[in-house]
């Protein structure tokens, strides 16, 4: 394997591989997300959720998917065409890039990534911020106001949340000192008779709090979900969508579900280590473990008013996430000499 | 309409208090939190509210028109469907007003049956309000929970009337048949099971931080303009004054019942839910009440010129059946004058004026419906506020669309 790796042309037949079963298991466990979720979100609500399609509905998905892609292409009058139709694959290709740098814990000891990059958090974020261009030129390019709204109101949330989201990671990285995920998964402390990796939320307890809320924030869950909040502006920068390119931004939208969940996960749970569960399983439970928490802020929580999302990102979130940083740096020090 | 790169604008060349220029959207009328069909031309500052004009007549059905080709008894059908929401109550208006021009009383039975369903009917009305109100400041869940017990309500209506939501039940003379054993015993349940269900929706959204903070001084009313727009029911009491028609102009026997108005005088969006929950507790309460003090006796007045006689008669005696014919084909004839009763609806005062000329068939009938009026004061509460909080106070104020175009 490493010889193959190594090898110039043998490289790329490694890495296109990976790809591949990576985009397959990424898509393949985003319909089951979106099964997950209304099934989930069902059973809240005292009803069933899907269950006519497969086995335990299991292949909804697959039916919700070829009905949305034999939909017409619809462009409506007056649009911004181009804009219109790149929009959403901004915001797909955006999403699926995150992966490229997340490791996922096969067993022990084996790791499955695409990119093993001693930047990797940094590139997240800088796809994540990505999404903006694409909730905005799609609102923009709709020519219909609420898309417009939505579209802007979106552009203020990802921006201010980015900032809270990506500061209350810092002290993470000031512990462990490295921005590569694999790192700060196997951070290891030695801790009285303890010696081995461990979830960070214990050390960064606030910092996670931070990161848990505006996460849902950044992807645009409930309670938080102002850019298509369907009460107020139909559907926001999704109102004039129809057919495939609406399926690309509700693609974009549970694969980065996925993506902030895996990287709690990665972050401050450990990643795929649980006592003696096996990596691949303790990964993919963690990872359920916060699809499961959106879902059910979703199905609890009214949503919070676009003004009230602004103060509690600026005034709230961000002091919090800089005091972090700041007492983090001083207990190091202190720890440290 | 001017185009700027591929959005269109409708420019109204005021300018707005941010520097940029007020823009106007249309919202509705299939919006998804209108209520139906209600539709608003929103002059929008960024996104504070600075002029609301109310489009109304999209669920315009002539219902009153209609009445006046219908005879009397044939009328109540049609009152079940202006306020869909409380048919029962719409029938109460009606039938109220009817036996005011022909002088009749209807036997103790039948005036409690009345209570029961009113009572039944705003519960069942005031759970839609909570589901839809919930859903629409993003609580998706409380629909669900609401429509568990309004589908309870609904079964109550099944069994009595043979109908789900038009039961058509209270009519002129009485009410439509006698109530079951198993009716009794669902409403004796449904009563235990009530206040129980009424704690979880406040469990969930009373104290909730986000809850409060999306009504509390949002869509404020104040007293004096609630009574100058003319608001009624929870609009009104929301904003302090305890104005309630079975209190204040009762009705059916309801100065019997043991029972508080609720009032709140926090004058937003959230006196105005907690009037509404204080209400489904007063309103089990009646019900309890009269549950306990059902009377056995006759359902409807022992008239034959007025309802038709019994199946059994008709077998027997001449008279009946010529009672039965003229019943269905010309109808009863109602003493010429003109009257106006009120009753509250969930929604407020539920006014039914009806003019007979002394024929079989109404001359006029009106209603003077809660949700026409009280939309009329959602401009006063919804100016400079954001687009959200008006998707709140909508909600709020309660307007059944068909209720106020009639």
């Amino acid at each position: 394997m490493t010889a193959l790796y190594n090898d110039p042309v043998g490289h790329w037949v490694v890495v296109t591989v990976a790809i591949a079963v990576l985009l397959f298991v990424v898509l393949t466990a985003t319909a089951y997300t979106v099964w997950f979720e209304r099934v989930a979100l069902g059973r809240i609500q005292r009803r069933p959720g899907p269950n006519r399609v497969g086995p335990f509905g299991l292949m909804q998905l697959a039916a919700d998917g070829v009905k949305l892609a034999f939909k017409e292409s619809f462009i409506p009058a007056k649009t911004d065409k181009v804009l219109y139709v790149i929009a959403p694959t901004i915001a797909v290709a955006a999403a699926f890039l995150s992966w490229a740098v997340i490791p996922i814990g096969l067993w022990y000891n084996v790791q499955y990534w695409i990119a093993d990059i001693n930047i990797g958090v940094l590139l997240i974020f800088a796809f994540s911020s990505l999404n903006v261009y694409a909730i905005l030129l799609g609102g923009y390019s709709s020519n219909n106001k609420y898309s417009l709204l939505g579209g802007l109101r979106s552009a203020a949330q990802l921006i201010s949340y980015e900032i809270a989201l990506g500061l209350s990671l810092v002290p993470t990285f000031m512990i462990v000192g490295s921005l590569r995920l694999r790192d700060i998964v196997d951070y290891t402390v030695h801790w009285g008779p303890y010696t081995g990796p461990i979830p960070l939320v214990l050390v960064t307890p606030i910092g996670f709090v931070i990161y848990l809320m505006a996460a849902v924030a950044e992807t645009n869950r409930a309670p938080f979900d102002l850019p298509e909040a369907e009460q107020e502006l139909i559907g926001g920068f999704l109102t004039e969508y129809s057919g495939l390119k609406f399926v690309m931004y509700y693609l974009a939208e549970y694969i980065n579900m996925i993506t902030v969940s895996a990287l709690a996960a990665l972050l401050f749970f450990g990643g795929w280590y649980l006592w003696f569960v096996p990596p691949v399983l303790a990964f993919v439970a963690k990872v359920i473990f916060f699809l499961f928490l959106y879902i059910w802020l979703r199905g609890t929580l009214p949503r919070l008013r676009y003004d009230m999302l602004m103060r509690l990102g600026w005034k709230v979130l961000m002091p919090l996430a800089i005091a972090n940083i700041i007492v983090t740096g001083i207990v190091l020090v202190a720890v440290q000499g | 309409m001017s185009e700027t790169q591929g959005v269109t604008i409708t420019k109204t060349g005021q300018a707005g208090a941010f520097g940029g220029e007020i823009l106007t959207v249309n919202f509705g009328p299939h919006h998804p939190s209108t209520h139906g069909v209600l539709r608003l031309i929103v002059d929008l500052d960024g996104e504070q509210i600075r002029r609301i004009k109310p489009v109304i007549g999209y669920l315009h059905t002539g219902i009153e028109k209609q009445m006046e080709a219908l005879r009397w008894q044939q009328g109540v059908v049609v009152t079940d469907r202006h306020d869909y929401l409380s048919p029962p109550i719409n029938n109460l208006a009606y039938a109220l007003a009817v036996e005011k021009l022909m002088g009749v009383e209807v036997p103790p039975r039948a005036q409690v049956l009345r209570v029961i369903m009113s009572e039944l009917t705003r519960l069942s009305s005031h759970l839609v309000w909570m589901g839809t109100s919930g859903l629409e400041l993003g609580a998706m869940s409380m629909l669900m929970y609401c429509f568990r017990e309004r589908d309870a309500i609904l079964d109550m209506n099944e069994e009595i009337s043979g109908f789900r939501m038009h039961t058509s039940y209270i009519r002129p003379g009485g009410v439509f048949a006698d109530a079951t054993p198993r009716f009794l015993e669902m409403l004796d349940k449904f009563i235990g099971t009530m206040p129980g269900h009424v704690d979880e929706y406040e469990n969930l959204l009373t104290m909730n931080p986000i809850w409060r903070s999306r009504t509390i001084g949002i869509g404020r009313l104040s007293p004096e303009d609630a009574k100058v727009l003319g608001a009624s029911g929870p609009m009104i009491r929301g904003s302090g004054i305890a104005w309630d028609l079975r209190k204040t102009m009762p009705y059916s026997g309801y100065e019997t019942y043991d029972f508080e108005v609720a009032t709140s005088n926090d004058c937003d969006c959230y006196g105005r839910y907690l009037v509404r929950i204080k209400e489904m507790r007063e309103s089990v309460k009646i019900l309890r009440q009269a549950l306990d003090r059902l009377p056995d006796g006759p359902v409807n007045v022992d008239d034959r010129k007025m309802l038709p006689p019994p199946r059994e008669e008709l077998e027997t005696s001449m008279e009946a059946v010529i009672h039965h014919f003229k019943l269905f084909t010309e109808g009863y004839s109602v003493p010429a004058g003109d009257v106006y009763v009120a009753v509250e609806s969930g929604r407020g005062e539920n006014g039914c004026y009806v003019v007979s000329d002394g024929t079989h068939k109404p001359r006029r009938v009106k209603f003077r419906s809660a949700s026409f009026v009280n939309l009329q004061a959602l401009e006063r509460m919804a100016l400079n506020h954001m687009v959200a909080d008006m998707i709140a106070i909508i909600g709020t104020a309660d307007a059944v669309l068909g209720d106020v175009d009639r």
